[in-house]
């Protein structure tokens, strides 16, 4: 207990942290020095070294992960229990919106997704001008920067081109902020190649909006849909995700005696373990919680039936690469073809072992594989399936090095391309590279532009013996280091965390 | 028949800057300049299979077999040493393409891609097989919507152009230097071909971007602006007139000690060229 009241104190008294922030962490704390879920000795042990992971979510989940309210109910019926009437202004619906915003719980107690915002915003456009459209929406995009501050909170627009998804795409280029995270639902049918350039020059703006290729995702859901929330997860519209759990594939090789034990033993072990981690904490969420009686079921926000368990994965690279080691080849992961067909072997592995296992109180009763973007503490494991950063082959050669992952994960698959800011110059480049990624059966499109410090401005090449010299000698074309030293010498400041966070990739106090 | 080959040295999948969309590039060996300049001098000259490599390569990838240099890029780990000891500014490095090797790149990698590039070195001086290549891709019915570039220098005569044209999309030409002593110096050959190769192809409707190399003291001075100024609209004062900056990446020699071009004065050239009239023109995104 005295452990656990000095922890207490160090959280309240951290001068790097907001009051919000440590109201969180505080809470966090608590619920953690409550008793696990019941796990099984050979479960818990595996969790204890990590090979199997809950992503810190708390000792007693009390609260689904991801929750993906279908919010046309609120805007359409009002809420009883909010005490709302339906809305028949856009001012109406924008205030309904940023109400309900604080009712929908998440793994990071703020809400993961905001809707498919030109879906429900554009019934109440009819008499607006574009003038006040913009106004309205920049103001709604500030408020849920400045309110709600985490970098995983999700706006979706598309696939039809409308004035609610351009001018939010457009407002969101120009603000720059990092909250709210968007995407862009694409689909060759509906959208209009204006949309999509205007989504693509955005990305080249700001990084923004993720692309998603609905000629993927749509099938594997129903009437209701899918929305897509936080980085980067597919999931039912009116109810979400009770739980991620993930397996660390860098482990379970490491424990294998080659790549016959991977497939035969260790790995069908890990994913039973891993199920049964998942299994305990969906019972304590259905059984113990009481979530399920909250106002958000009672008035059909969302369905206790629809939430997905998402069973995820990371560290591919370094669990191939060890594999390879044991065979003896030297092929590195990304780039030599006998390592990328391990690596998807391996996803086909572990998508017909998800499949083949029914689970309780979850959407369809079976669990959804997902390639999981990481925490801010993976000890040198590269999330999910990605190319480790930095060792990433030319843009091209990396979707093809990857694409037939995607078909495995229909939960999502966090991934980025990274690339030089000469695409600046060259929308239609990155528009090709775009639909070149999604015909090879890229379920999500994902760029950052980045500065890099070896690019070729034109005409010439760059070659890797210059790389190598650049990286000896530890040069960086944009030095900020001064400027950071300066502001260092002033104060804690590099010590004090960020307004906006990501919350899902720090989901502990870690001092 | 005999099919020509082309001699590589490098092939890009992916690049955003060698001319409209996303492009494949082949990067072809051997140049009929010797600009001191030049970014990649190792694609200057063909290999004489001197040899002089082969003990600085320290993986084996390199070896001679009846006097003919070999190279192996499986084991090879991209340490250059070999083009930084070679006496001729050639490079060990190279692949032969056929036509239908690149029509296999060029398909496997088609949703990807807008169109190809060819460039160098100096591209045209393997006109034999870049005609042979774009009238591969424009007769192949899952290729044919592929556009076909060429990077050129512009020292290809009037009448070699015209045998390439017909199945050429379009053209990105460098302009080095205007005053004819300036350009030999620069270059090693004068630039009566090149001015009229720009002149050629702007009538052709086939001349996609002139490029011009701002080089501190030597080609950016007044005289040689107001030449470019003039030139460029005596053609067309939209076309798109990029301006590159000198920087020391990969040059090798007395360049080494030229200075650097900075951006503040290439984008005060570039507001004078804009002043002057011309609606068209690119700086740099980056300068490293």
């Amino acid at each position: 207990m005295m452990e656990l009241t000095k922890r207490f104190k160090g959280i309240a008294e951290d001068p790097g942290l907001s009051f919000a922030q440590k109201a969180r962490y505080l809470s966090l704390e608590a619920e953690n020095s409550l008793p696990y879920p019941e796990l099984d000795e050979e479960t818990a042990k595996a969790l204890e070294e990590r090979v199997i992971c809950d992503m810190y979510e708390g000792h007693a989940p009390f609260k689904p992960r991801y929750v993906m309210p279908d919010y046309s109910i609120v805007l359409e019926k009002g809420s009883t229990y909010l005490e709302l009437d339906p809305a028949t202004t856009l001012d109406e619906a924008i205030n309904s919106l940023t109400i309900a915003y604080h009712h929908v719980p998440s793994v990071t107690n703020m809400p993961v997704f905001i809707g498919r915002l030109d879906d429900l915003l554009l019934p109440y456009c009819d008499d607006v001008s574009d003038e006040d459209l913009y106004k309205k929406l920049e103001l709604f995009w500030r408020y849920l920067d400045r309110v709600l501050p985490d970098a995983f909170m999700h706006a979706n627009v598309g696939p039809t081109d409308n004035r609610v998804a351009r001018t939010i795409m457009r407002i969101d280029a120009e603000l720059k902020q990092i909250a709210p995270n968007v995407t862009f639902i694409w689909d060759p049918e509906v959208s209009s190649d204006e949309i999509f350039s205007q989504a693509c020059q955005s990305i080249i703006e700001c990084s923004k909006p993720h692309i998603a290729n609905n000629p993927l995702n749509q099938p594997l859901f129903d009437e209701y849909g899918y929305g897509i929330a936080s980085c980067y997860n597919v999931l039912p519209l009116c109810g979400g995700a009770s739980t991620l759990t993930r397996i660390n594939l860098r482990e379970v090789a490491r424990r294998s005696k080659d790549t016959a034990d991977f497939f035969e033993n260790t790995l069908p072990k890990y994913i039973d373990l891993n199920f049964r981690l998942t299994e305990a904490r969906i019972d304590h969420l259905f059984n113990k919680s009481g979530f399920f009686e909250s106002f958000l079921v009672k008035e059909g926000w969302i369905r206790k039936d629809r939430f997905a368990a998402m069973y995820g994965i990371f560290a591919m690279a370094q669990c191939v690469d060890e594999l390879q080691a044991k065979e003896g080849r030297t092929g590195k992961y990304g780039h030599d073809e006998t390592a990328n067909k391990l690596g998807h072997r391996i996803s086909k592995a572990l998508y017909d072992a998800v499949e083949a296992r029914p689970i309780e109180n979850v959407w369809r009763g079976k669990a959804m594989l997902h390639s999981q973007a990481g925490l801010s503490d993976d000890d040198g494991c590269t999330p999910g399936v990605r190319i480790p950063y930095g060792s990433e082959p030319d843009p091209v050669s990396h979707v093809q090095a990857l694409a037939e992952h995607h078909a495995f994960y229909p939960s999502g698959v966090s991934e980025i391309l990274t690339l030089d800011e000469t695409v600046e110059n060259n929308l239609a480049a990155l528009k090709q590279l775009v639909k070149g990624a999604f015909s090879q059966g890229f379920r999500e499109f994902s760029a950052n532009i980045s500065n890099n410090d070896l690019v070729r401005i034109t005409g010439y090449m760059v070659r890797l013996s210059d790389i190598a010299k650049f990286k000896e000698c530890g040069g960086s074309r944009t030095n900020t280091t001064v400027l950071g030293a300066e502001a260092a010498d002033k104060g804690k400041i590099l010590e004090r965390a960020p307004r906006v966070m990501s919350h899902e990739l720090a989901p502990r106090y870690s001092q | 028949m005999n099919l020509p080959l082309a001699t590589v040295s490098k092939v890009l999948k992916f690049s955003c800057v060698d001319g409209p969309g996303s492009r494949l590039v082949l990067f072809l060996q051997g140049c009929n300049f010797a600009c001191p300049s030049c970014h990649n001098p190792h694609t200057m000259k063909l290999c004489n299979d001197c040899g002089d490599c082969l003990p600085v390569c320290s993986t084996g990838a390199l070896t001679i077999v009846q006097g003919k240099v070999l190279y192996d890029p499986s084991i090879c780990e991209h340490c250059d040493k070999c083009l930084d000891i070679c006496p001729i500014n050639a490079n060990p490095k190279v692949t032969q393409y056929s036509v239908d090797n690149v029509l296999a790149l060029l398909d496997q990698n088609k949703p990807f891609l807008n169109g190809i590039t060819v460039s160098g070195g100096e591209a045209t001086m393997q006109l034999k097989f870049i005609i042979a290549l774009f009238t591969a891709i424009k007769a192949n019915d899952k290729l044919k919507d592929l556009t076909c570039f060429i990077d050129s220098n512009g020292y290809l005569p009037e009448a070699a152009w015209k045998t390439v044209l017909p199945v050429t999309d379009g053209v990105m030409l460098d302009i080095k230097a205007f005053e004819g002593d300036l350009h030999s110096q620069l270059t090693t050959r004068s630039n009566e071909r090149v001015l009229s190769s720009a002149r050629l192809l702007f009538e052709a409707g086939k001349l996609h971007e002139l490029r011009y190399l701002l080089i501190p003291e030597r080609t950016d001075t007044a005289k040689e602006i107001a030449e470019l100024s003039r030139f460029v609209g005596a053609l067309d004062s939209n076309l798109p007139l990029r301006l590159n900056a000198f920087q020391h990446h990969g040059v090798q020699g007395e360049a080494r000690n030229w200075p650097t071009m900075k951006q503040p004065d290439v984008e005060r050239i570039a507001q004078d060229l804009r002043a002057a009239g011309l609606s068209n023109v690119v700086t740099p995104a980056v300068y490293i």
